[in-house]
């Protein structure tokens, strides 16, 4: 087994003349919790969705355990979007189901446990769940899979601070050790304290790439912090001053 | 005691400070068995490689021993133990000082001040 899990040279992703990923070069290993963190519109999700296969690159190359995505790669990564795309109408135990079918390293039980800790009855609909109960299951669903890479679009957005507890225990006690975490997110406050390493994305490009205890040790700040700094401190470029 | 991570250092320094307390209270008392890796790193919400570099730490300070077959335990050691203590107290005292002094109070001022407390 290979020491780096994913490996990025040059990605570039074009939308129309907009330049989504601008030659991001990234390399990151096994067994590790990362951040993937940026304001909103600096390209965190579209480096996700090229992750799973979702998207292709503009330019460059990027692998996954030595492959390109592929019908490999989709069965070792185990993908959180960033919105639900269940039918409404389905029940908890439908989705079980599906992800039984499609999944060959999904462990039904373990799932079924985490939904019964959650108080989710699998014959609940999608439709009669609440924002924070429908992120839970998804996660509950995403995280029984024994992957090799789990790709964690936004998955605490939206809900209340007790369910991002849970959320955030519940990718820390259930992750493979062989298995890599890749969480986006913007709100790093809540997450810091889990992450191994965080990659801060601007505009497309890798601004900086480093763990985080050394950058508390450097800046002497949370990276949180930093983050703030770093984002306040650009006038022009960036949604979040634009806005 | 629950674990607090608030400030801006890094966070198995903070991890080690607190771990370092709780022996030194008692709470992990000598001689017994410390709750592994992945036990204290569930509970303190961190990753548990941070923990890890973090119960690293005490074993070099000799506070706990590694066992091969049983994990962690605390050592029974009462030297380091009461090196610990008194490293923790100097600190104690050392931040009391320090806030005495903004006030305006001599050392010998917070000494007699100390002195005369009731609670």
């Amino acid at each position: 087994m290979e020491n780096t899990l994913i490996a990025c040279r040059g990605v570039t992703k074009f939308y129309g003349k907009s330049n989504a990923l601008d030659h991001v070069d990234l390399e990151v290993g096994r067994g590790r919790i990362v951040g993937l963190l940026g304001p909103n519109g600096s390209g965190k999700t579209t480096l996700i969705k090229l992750l799973c296969g979702l998207l292709q690159p503009s330019e460059g190359q990027l692998t996954i355990d030595g492959h390109t995505p592929g019908p490999y790669t989709k069965s070792v990564v185990s993908y959180l979007p960033d919105r639900m795309y269940f039918a409404d109408w389905m029940k908890a135990s439908d989705i079980l189901g599906l992800f039984a079918d499609f999944y060959g390293d999904f462990d039904r039980k373990k799932a079924e446990e985490m939904c019964r800790s959650l108080s989710i009855h699998p014959s609940m609909r999608i439709k009669a769940m609440s924002k924070g109960t429908k992120e839970k299951l998804q996660l509950a669903l995403v995280m029984s899979r024994a992957a090799q890479l789990y790709l964690l679009d936004e998955p605490i957005a939206g809900v209340d601070p007790a369910a991002r507890d849970f959320i955030l225990n519940t990718i820390l006690t259930n992750y493979n050790e062989n298995g890599t975490v890749l969480i986006s997110t913007h709100l790093i406050g809540d997450i810091e304290r889990v992450l191994d390493e965080v990659i801060f994305l601007q505009t497309g490009s890798v601004v900086r790439h480093q763990a985080v205890d050394d950058i508390r040790e450097q800046e002497g700040k949370s990276v949180d912090a930093l983050f703030r700094e770093i984002f306040r401190a650009i006038p022009y470029g960036g949604e979040y001053d634009a806005r | 005691m629950d674990w607090n991570l608030s400030d801006g250092r890094p966070i198995w320094v903070q991890l080690h400070q607190q771990l370092t307390q709780r022996i030194a209270t008692g709470m992990y008392p000598r001689g017994s068995r410390m709750p592994s890796v992945r036990e204290l790193a569930a509970e303190a919400g961190v990753n548990p490689n941070t923990m890890q570099r973090a119960l690293a730490q005490l074993e070099a300070d000799g506070l706990v021993t590694t066992n091969r077959t049983a994990g962690r335990t605390v050592t029974e050691d009462g030297h380091v133990l009461s090196r610990i203590c008194m490293e923790l107290a100097n600190e104690k005292i050392r931040e009391y000082l320090k806030s005495m002094a903004l006030l305006g109070f001599s050392k010998d001022e917070a000494v007699d001040l100390l002195k005369q407390w009731e609670e």
